[in-house]
Formats: structure tokens, sequence, C-alpha cells
């Protein structure tokens, strides 16, 4: 059996798979993160992303085999060892960007990469099309795109900008 | 998905040996297109060959009046490579609307041209603009190169290692998404070249394919409406439960006009 | 320094309670689960839509590696049936057909999905190799795709058990009343529409995990559902034949239902079964396109209908005709949604002196239809509010004229309807004025005009709708044939120190109930939100309970937390009497605090509650200690949300593709609790509604194939395709149930669809298009002003 060593949320682990275990399968279940969702079988839905090397990719859609040496996120990496939340997280729960939480982690762990892609910031029209990857059954979409684009501040500075301003 | 072994080559020639050893041995690049179709057991590779270890098969190069891409560089990166953003815009625009973000983050050129789907964005590019398909072997045009549905002229154990892009002096691509799959359900590619105006339609029917009406009629007159008024022909599109053949055919003049208004 | 805490009860729209663990990753949903030496199963299903099982050889499979069990219909054909909730009656007032629906098929398989045989392995990846594994030898007997096909002569049968392929003929309403209406009328309308069929896809595909503990005998699932309690009743005592007090089920987080994780399925009693027969835990999870051909559809009605006008514009009698698809067996609920919840509402928000309504329930060789969000409601006010709009086109009448005019009056309440709901109260008139203020509608021409310059087709859609929420009470729907009550059970544990813990037998799956209800205690009780916890999903915790589907969680739920904190009131006041040495009439208790009344003499809460719990001073003789009530609540009728939803859609003429560009909700929901999780609600339902109404559809091929069998054939709203939502509550209370409340969860996928659907055929209007059927796909609209066009040419 193939062995695979990566780094998940700063943490070294080695372990053994076959050649089809995918990346959702070696965190879900040898490394027990549940965090990643699987919402479907047709790489669709972004229940399942997370960062690889600082990309976000849909962990339903890789092997386990490719991610050797790599760097993984998991939505349970993403707060401050204090617990401090991510900004995107944080945005999230202050706009009610989550009802059933399914596809939740897929979703934060999406729009980080797309808000990193975006330094010069995004429109509404934008932030839809970037979330052509993740399924929400839920929201409707509205809070989450609210969310993002406030997230999109505070990731770029811009809040800590105005708030030097005010002072 | 079916069990498999796993092999990591960090040359060209290690790729080819391993791919040539078994004719059920697959390569997987990105993985975007192979890793569902695996998972639905609809492959039953004895092997898998991972491109990724190997460096010379990654980046563009601007030489001359030619834009060469890697095979495995990954969408992302044509998106932003500033040598395709200057050189030919219309596929840097190409590459930022195919899949989503995490399909452009994994999937490579060479992946999908090889792969060949036609419901693939990056073949109509590769025919539209008269490219080269370099492989370990040889140098086949891309006329003799797509051969229909997921059928190429690449024989068995032969590896695409790039793709040389002639620089047009414009191209455009609009296409229109199948509402469930998001997949190319009707897209055109056109291109003023040096050796004439081309124009390819994806998505539609069963391979790309060249579209000789709209090519002589934007030969003549090069603008929106020389286009607009040439009727595609059904027969052999495809038909389902999104769209007709005739509504196929009817998107295809639909986008062709759509691709030149973006060429400029 | 004065801090004053934060308001957190009802009316504030404070931050979700639940949202730190799923946004750190730490909800708990049934497929994290792993149960020490778990072994997996994977469901062997029919090929076909309808094939008798001539052989079926296991052998190969067995000496596959890691497979523990392989097990067929022989193996379950001694279990119960999966059953029916509710039994229906045809006209003629004998029972609906209801034939044994098998755990495992029995000699036949009736759908594209339907279990054959199950395996069970030590990996997920081992037990999917054995099931290809198994040999299945056929006989392809001819599949009813079509409830029209399945109702013609001669038609094959799917069951012995349903003669003519009809599971019942029902009707709702006066005949002879409704002939005589159409005899006078001025001007009778037609019309005919399908309600297509939805596969409701919550994001969390289903899952089960049986377990079994010889030495107890107890049994635990753990399982998707938004009803645990339910599943219980169901599984054990119809299909397992195990004592409530032996099984346990556990619904923890849940990713979204819809209705879809209401019934009890096959898997669920296949996994508590096996396990029970390996003695080790066994799981199952679906994949999603597994879940395309097992998970209940929704929707599928066929109907016909007739309104009788008079010269004014008055409605004078409706007629309506439908058959609706219930698939190849029935689901826990499927009889009641196309007649109770369906026939029902056919008075919509109109005063329509009579109504008589017919439905024909059809088995086909499709996957068990069941309700979808709405269930029932959004058939009905699709139906209602395309054909007011196709009656004021006939009738040359202005669209929202037509409506005000035959509103059922605001001082009319409480207003009986001619098909058996009383609505308790209702605002028409000003959900009505508030959206066409909101959205703009009196402006609407000129932005037409705008989007014409662009080449762009405009339209704009009103849908003025009611519903109906909190189904009850139970001796009348046990009348109606609902096979359980339809109560809610609510739990206040005060403990020692006064924190609280609520135990509630609603189910949250995505509604935030671990907030709303807790909010009610803050409310009520003064605790602090961060004092009050929400438990609910487990059998072992719970009381019981009925789930929650049917908009039902608060209105029924939180009332029956409102009762139970009436007792912990009234018994904490005699304990304050006894600690204030006071008289229990003189002491008055708000929000935490007992007083003397006209003293500043106090006890808090907590003070009260310790004394419960630690009865040194404590009025023993008359009083158990402790402080915990439990409280069922059964309403005395349905609540009724109603409102207004506007939609304004572009079409591409080129690609005939409809964008929605502006979309106002009004609605009366009652008493609004947590105004941003209500928003979130209606934000949700218009999602799901815009879905139905330009996107999706099941679609089976003759040969009973689902040709949107997976994501890459059937059409969810991504991002792109959704508008932002403007969302406002104009509120009536609820006068039976204590909170005021009726319920938010569907309105919007209820209120939805037609007022999109209106807004289309409003903007083809220039090709004389009188009705366009859901989906209005690209392709669909590109087809209609295509022929539009040539026929305008040959003109």
């Amino acid at each position: 059996m193939p062995q695979v060593t990566l780094t998940v949320n700063g943490k070294n682990s080695t372990v053994e798979v076959e050649g089809r275990t995918l990346l959702v399968e070696l965190l879900r279940e040898k490394l027990r993160l549940t965090g990643t969702h699987v919402g479907c079988d047709t790489s669709q839905c972004g229940a399942c992303v997370v960062h690889v090397d600082g990309e976000s990719v849909k962990a339903c859609t890789i092997l386990a085999v490719q991610v050797d040496g790599g760097q993984v996120t998991t939505i349970e990496g993403l707060a401050a060892a204090d617990g401090t939340l991510h900004p995107m997280q944080e945005a999230f729960r202050e706009y009610h960007a989550l009802q059933c939480g399914f596809c939740t982690p897929g979703m934060v762990m999406s729009a980080i990469d797309l808000v990193q892609k975006h330094p010069e910031g995004m429109s509404e029209r934008e932030i839809r099309e970037g979330l052509e990857g993740n399924l929400c059954r839920c929201t409707g979409y509205h809070n989450i795109v609210k969310a993002i684009a406030a997230a999109q501040d505070v990731m770029h500075g811009k809040r800590s900008e105005l708030a030097r301003a005010a002072e | 998905m079916y069990d498999f072994d796993y092999h990591k080559p960090s040359s060209v020639a290690d790729a080819v040996k391993l791919l040539s050893a078994d004719p059920d041995a697959r390569a997987i690049s990105g993985g975007q297109t192979l890793l569902p179709a695996l998972k639905h057991r609809l492959n039953r590779p004895t092997y898998l060959v991972d491109l990724s270890g190997i460096a010379e098969l990654r980046g563009v190069k601007r030489e001359g009046d030619k834009i060469t891409v890697g095979a495995m560089t990954r969408h992302i990166e044509v998106q932003n490579s500033p040598e395709v953003k200057s050189a030919i815009p219309a596929l840097a625009y190409m590459a930022t609307v195919i899949g989503d973000i995490q399909v452009r983050n994994r999937g490579t050129m060479g992946g999908s041209v090889a792969n060949n789907d036609p419901a693939a964005d990056y073949p109509s590019a590769v025919l539209g603009l008269g490219a080269t398909v370099v492989t370990d072997k040889r140098r086949i045009a891309a006329d003799d190169y797509f051969q229909g549905m997921f059928t190429t002229a690449l024989e068995p154990g032969e590896l695409l290692v790039a793709i040389e892009f002639p620089i047009p002096e414009k191209a455009g691509y609009a296409k229109m998404r199948n509402p469930a799959s998001r997949y190319v359900m009707a897209g055109v590619f056109v291109a003023k070249t040096k050796d004439g105006v081309r124009v390819v339609v994806n998505g539609a029917g069963p391979g790309v394919f060249r579209q000789t009406d709209m090519e002589q009629a934007l030969s003549a007159n090069w603008s929106p409406d020389a286009v607009a008024g040439i009727k595609q022909a059904s027969e052999g599109l495809n038909s389902d439960i999104h769209g007709s053949a005739e509504y196929r055919a009817h998107l295809v003049s639909v986008m062709a006009k759509r691709a030149v208004t973006d060429a400029g | 320094m004065n801090v004053v805490a934060p308001f957190e009860g009802i009316g504030a729209s404070v931050r979700r309670k639940e949202d730190l663990r799923f946004l750190s990753g730490r909800g708990q949903y049934t497929d994290d689960i792993a149960r020490p030496g778990q072994a997996h199963a994977c469901i062997l299903r029919s090929p076909h839509a309808h094939a008798r099982i001539l052989k079926l050889d296991a052998a190969a499979a067995r000496a596959m590696p890691g497979v523990v069990a392989i097990y067929t219909g022989e193996d379950t054909k001694g279990l119960g049936g999966i059953p029916c909730g509710w039994q229906l009656h045809n006209k003629d007032g004998s029972p609906m057909a209801e034939p044994r629906h098998p755990v495992i098929a029995e000699g036949k398989a009736r759908h594209v999905g339907d279990p054959v045989a199950v395996v069970v392995a030590e990996t997920r990846t081992q037990a999917k190799d054995a099931a290809e594994a198994i040999e299945v030898e056929y006989e392809v007997l001819p599949a009813l795709s079509t409830m029209k096909e399945a109702l013609a002569p001669g038609a094959a049968q799917l069951h012995d058990a349903a003669p003519g392929n009809l599971c019942y003929d029902w009707h709702i309403g006066d005949k002879a009343a409704t002939d005589a209406a159409f005899a006078r009328a001025h001007k009778v309308v037609r019309f005919e529409t399908t309600n297509n069929r939805l596969v409701p896809n919550a994001m969390e595909p289903r899952a089960a995990i049986g377990d079994y503990d010889p030495t107890t005998g107890e049994h635990t699932l753990w399982t998707t559902s938004q009803n645990p309690h339910v599943i219980r009743l169901l599984m054990g005592a119809f299909v397992l034949n195990i004592p409530e007090s032996r099984l346990r089920v556990v619904a923890p987080d849940v990713g979204g239902g819809f209705g879809s994780k209401i019934y009890h399925y096959a898997e669920e009693a296949i996994v508590t079964w096996a396990a029970s027969k390996l003695n080790r835990p066994v799981k199952w999870t679906c994949d999603r396109s597994e879940a395309f051909i097992s998970d209940a559809h929704g929707r599928d009605h066929v109907t016909t209908c007739e309104l009788a006008l008079d010269e004014t514009g008055k409605f004078l009698g409706l007629r309506v005709d439908t058959l609706a698809n219930m698939g190849a067996y029935l689901s826990t609920f499927a009889p009641c949604v196309p007649t109770y919840l369906y026939a029902t509402l056919l008075s919509g928000v109109y005063s329509l002196p009579t109504i008589y309504a017919e439905v024909k329930a059809v088995f086909t060789s499709t996957v068990a239809v069941d309700a979808y969000r709405g269930a029932g409601r959004p058939e009905a006010t699709y139906l209602l509010e395309r054909l007011v709009d196709v009656a004021a086109a006939e009738t040359g009448m202005d669209r929202v004229e037509i409506r005000r005019r035959n509103f059922i009056a605001t001082d009319a309440f409480p207003y009986q309807t001619p098909v058996a709901l009383q609505y308790d109260s209702g605002d028409y008139f000003s959900t009505l004025d508030a959206a066409l203020e909101t959205a703009g509608w009196a402006g609407f021409e000129a932005r037409r005009a705008e989007a014409a310059k662009e080449g762009k087709l405009r339209g704009i859609g009103i849908s003025t709708y009611v519903e109906a929420c909190g189904i009850a009470p139970s001796a009348v729907v046990g009348s109606l044939g609902a096979r359980a009550g339809l109560y809610e059970v609510g739990t206040i544990r005060v403990h020692p120190t006064g924190s609280v813990t609520v135990l509630t037998g609603a189910h949250s799956h995505g509604q935030g109930h671990e907030t709303t209800f807790a909010q009610l205690v803050a409310d009520r009780l003064g605790v602090p939100l961060s004092q009050v916890d929400v438990v609910h999903g487990d059998t072992a915790k719970v009381p019981f309970g009925m789930g929650t589907y049917g908009s039902r969680s608060l209105a029924v739920g939180g009332s029956a937390m409102v009762k139970a904190m009436d007792k912990v009131v009234d018994k904490a006041k005699k304990i304050a009497a006894h600690l204030l040495e006071a008289s229990v009439q003189d002491i008055e208790f708000d929000r935490g605090t007992f007083r003397v009344a006209g003293t500043d003499r106090t006890k808090a809460l907590a003070e009260v509650s310790l004394a419960a719990y630690v009865p040194h001073n404590y009025p023993i003789e008359e009083l158990e200690p402790g402080l915990e009530e439990t409280a069922f609540y059964d309403p005395k009728n349905f609540t009724y949300p109603g409102g207004c939803h506007i939609c304004e859609v572009e079409i591409e003429r080129d690609t005939g593709k409809v964008s929605v560009v502006n979309f106002t909700a009004v609605d009366d929901v009652g008493r609004v609790i947590n105004p941003m999780i209500v928003e979130g609600q209606v934000q949700g339902g218009v999602a799901q509604g815009i879905g139905q109404a330009l996107m999706e559809q099941a679609v089976y091929d003759e040969s009973g194939q689902l040709l949107s069998g997976s994501m890459m054939d059937y059409s969810l709203p991504r991002a792109e395709d959704l508008p932002m939502v403007s969302v406002a509550n104009h509120v009536t209370l609820c006068t039976h149930n204590p909170l005021g409340v009726k319920g938010c969860g569907e309105v919007g996928a209820i209120g939805s669809p037609p007022a999109v659907m209106n807004a289309v055929v409003d903007a083809l209007r220039e090709f004389g298009v009188r009705h366009v059927e859901m989906p209005a796909t690209p392709a669909k609209i590109w087809n209609i002003i295509n022929a539009g066009a040539q026929r305008m040419a040959a003109e």
C-alpha cells in the first residue's frame, strides 16, 4: 500500500492509503477530520473544498497520493490557536450565511481562495460567478454573497484603513 | 473507483516508458475529468502515471510569433500568464471561464486537449488558432489532431507535451453553459490569423469542428453581423433534455456573433 | 459603569448559537460518526424501472475480500413493509390501495433504484466492489414512466394490490353547488398545467448507522432524519417489531431536509436489522447519484382546472381535476400531500363561494413522491395564481385589480373556505400594497422600455398566496386519515444554578432552533442566551416529538415550550412565595425575577431553582423538589401565513435565458422571533421556488430511466443564477397559539414559482403566449420566441 506524508493544519501525518483513496477519504476516515464534507459524486457541490498548498481544491477530485508532501488546510485549521475565527468564518456568522452548515466548510474555503485571488476586490456579480463550484440549498446565496463581500474588505485590510482614518 | 497502482515519474522519458508498457495505464494530469470518470467506474486503469512531477511540462513561453504552453500548465496559470494575456487575450479569457475555481487550480491544458471532451473549452482554441500539438514523438497540426468525441491522433503511449499557438491578429470566444453540468452547451472560438479566418464550434456536437460557412463570411467581412445570419445545420449536433440539436445550432450563430464582438 | 445586557428575546436578530460549531468543522452529521467495529453497507439497486427478478447469484460476491454478509428480499421478507403514515379514502368510502413496500425487493423491482440486494463489508469500497459482482437476471416488464401510461386501459400492473395502478380517487367540495355556479357564469377560464417533478437535493446525502447491544437488546439508529421519534415509531412498530424502549433513534446534525428526510426509508431498517443480525454496527451513506433514485421526489401533478367569473370579474366557483404521482410505493406522507395539503388550499386568498376538486393518485415505476418544501401548497398556489393571471388576460382585467376584487376582506376573519379550512387571520391587502410599493410596480413599464432598448424582454409577475402550517389538530387529522398525532412536545429543565436546557421534539436541520428556541426562554424566563441549551434529535434524551416539517416547529414546538414554561413559572412562583414568605397570589414574575407585588422583595430565578434542588427551606409538604416541566401542545387549527411575491425577469431574446433581476417578498408569518433567521428562511425558500420555475426538473424516459439522474443533468440554482431577494414582513398574529406565530420555512417556495412564471409570461406577451410550463429553461423559452417570431413573420 502506498504511503502518503502530508501536513494537515500544521501537523505532519504519514498514512497508508490505496491508490484510489481520495484526499477527502484520507481526511475524513484516516485523520477523522470530518469538517470536510461530501455532498455529491460529480465534483460539483464543493462541500469538500480544502486548500492544498494554499489553493482551493475539491478533496473528492484529487487522490491522496497526489498530495504526498503537500500542505493541506481544512476548515478545522482556519481559526487561530486561541480560537479567533478567520475573517471569513466571522463574516459568515455575522451575516447569517449558513443554515444547515453542510456546505459551509467548502463554501468558506472556496471564498477565502476567491478573495485571495482578487486583491482588487470583487463586485456582487464577480462573487456570484466565483462561487460556480459551490452549491448551497438553504440560503439562496444572498447572505453568503454579503458575507464574502464584507470579509474581502477585512482580508484586504480595508476596514483597518477606515479605522485608522477614524482615529 | 477500482483500485490501481500509482506512479509519479519525473521525466517525459520515464512517463512514456510507463505508459507504453501497459495499454491499460492512464496518464493523470489535473485529474479533473479523469477522476470523476474513475469514481463512476467508467474506467479501469491498471496504474496511473501522474505527470505533475515533470518540470519540463510546465510553463508558458513566448518565442517570436508563437506562444508555447506546456501540457501541465494549469488553467489558473494560463489565465494569469502575462504572455498569454498580451498575445492571445481570448485564450486567457477562455481559461477564466473553464469549470470553477477548483477546476482551474488543478486542471491542465494538456489534460483537456488530450482528453478531447466535446464539452471542453480548450480544444476549440487549439483548433481555432491552428495550433500545433507537440508530443514526445512528433508535431501534429490541430486540423489532424481532433478526431471526434474523446478521440485524438495521439497513439497509445504517446504523450502530449506542449501546445504551440501562433499569435493571431485577433480572436474571441463565447459559450453558453449547460444549466446543470455547466460544461459547454455550445461555444464558438473565432480567430483572424495570418493564414486566414478560423471558426470552431465546441460543445454543440460530438467533437470540435470548423464552421466553414462562417469562416468564409468573416474572411469577406469581419463583423458580428457577418455571422449572425449564417445558420448552422442541426444534423449531427447533440440533443438532450437541456436542448435540441436545433437549439444548439441556433446557439452556434449567437455564440459566433458574440465571439466576433469579443474579438473586436 | 452600567452595562446593559443586549436584548436577546423575541424580535432580536441575535447571531446563531449553532454557527460556531458549523464554521469550525465541528458539526456532527451522521456520516461523521464512526462506530467502533462498524461494517459498511452498499445497496445494489435495480437498473430497470419494472422487472421481475428471475435469479440472483451472489456466490462470487460473497467470496470477495472483506464481504461480511449479503442480504436479499428472501432474507427480509419476514419483516414488515415500509409503512405509510396516512390512509386516504376513495369517493366511495373504500380505503386507498396500499400495496406492500418491501424493505428489499421481493421478486420484483418497481423503479430504477429499488433495493435488490444489500452487501455488508469491512469497508465501503469493498461493499461496492462486491455489489458489482452480484449477478441478477431480470425479466424486464413494461415501464410506467408517466401517470397517463399507468392509467391507460390494459397498462401493466405495478402492484397486484392496486388495480389499474390507481392508489385512490378522492374528492373534496360541493360538486352540485360548483356545477350550478358554472352554469350561471358570465365567463369560464380553462387552464391545464403540470407541476414539475423535483428532486429535493438537501446538500447532505442521507446516511444511517445501525448498532445493537446483544447484552441489553438495545438497538440504536443514527439517521439523517427530520423526525427521529416518528422513525422510531414507524420502524419499530411496523417494520422490525422492536419496542420503543429498546430502540433509540438519533438524528444528529442534519444537512438540510426540505421534506426529503421526513420519511422512513428502507435503508434505515436495513442497517438496524443487519446490525442485530451481525452483532456489529452497520453504516450506509448515500452517494448523490444514488440519492436521485432513492430519495423521495416532490410535486409531479397534472391538473385541469376551470374558474367561473361573473361580469365584474368576481370569482363564482372553481373546478379542479388533478392527477398526482405517488411513484412506485407510498412514502410516509405521500397520500396526504395532493389532498389535505393541496386541495384544501385551492381557495387561496380569495373569496371563492364554491370549489370542487378531484384528485387521482397514481402508481408509476418511478421513485416515490412525497412532500417537498411546501408540500401541496406550492402546487395549489401555482395553479391558482397562474389561473388568475390567465383569467385577467382573458377578461381584460388588470392583474392586481382582479386579485384585489376577489381577496377575502380583512374583517372577514375567521374565514371559512369551501374546502374545509378556516383561516384565523390575515391581511392580504396590506401585504399586496407593501409589495407593490417595494417592487416599484407602478414604474415597471419604464424599466420594460429600457430593457427593450437593449434587446431584452422584461416582464413582471405577482403572486398572492396563503398557506397552511402546523398541520393539526390531532383529532381532525386523525379523522382525515393521519395515523399519528400532530402535537409537539417541549421540556424546560431549569438547572440548580438557573441555566436552562430545553428538550424539544422538533428537529433543526438548518432552521436555527438552537437560537430561536433559546430566545423564547430568554424572553420569558430572563435567562441569558448563553445559559440556554436546546437539545433535540435523540429519542433517548427528548421524551417524545413529531419532528420538523410543514413549518411547524415554532407554531407547534414553540407553543409546547411556552406551555412548559408556564408550568415552570407556576411552580417556581410557589417556591418563591415560600422563600419570600408571601402568598403565591402576590408573586409577580418578569424575566427572571420573582417579586412580591408592590414591594422590593425579590428572588431571582436562580435562587428559586437552587431551592428547588437543594430543598432545605422548601414547601416539601405540598411541592416536589426539582424544576422541570414537560408539555404536549396540540394546536386548535393550522396557522395561515400569507403574502405577496413580485418577480421581475429579463429574457435574452437570442438564447432564451431568463434572469430574475428583482424579487420582492412581503410575507405575513405571524410574530417574528428572530428577523435575521426569518429573512434567511424566506430567501432560501425563494431560491428553491426560482429553481422550480426556471431550472429544476426530474425527467424519466419511456423506459423509466431517470435522465436527470445526477447533478450533471439536474439543474440546481447556483449563486450566479439568483438575485438578491428583498424580504419584508407585515404581521398579523395567529389567533390560536400563544406566540402568535405562523411559520416561515415554506412561504418562499410557495409564493415564488407563480410570481416568476407570471413574469415570464408577461415578458413574452408580444408573442401571444398564454402559458409557459415550468421549468422555463433557455431552450424552452427560445422555442417559444422562435415560434412566435416565425408566426408573426408569416402573418
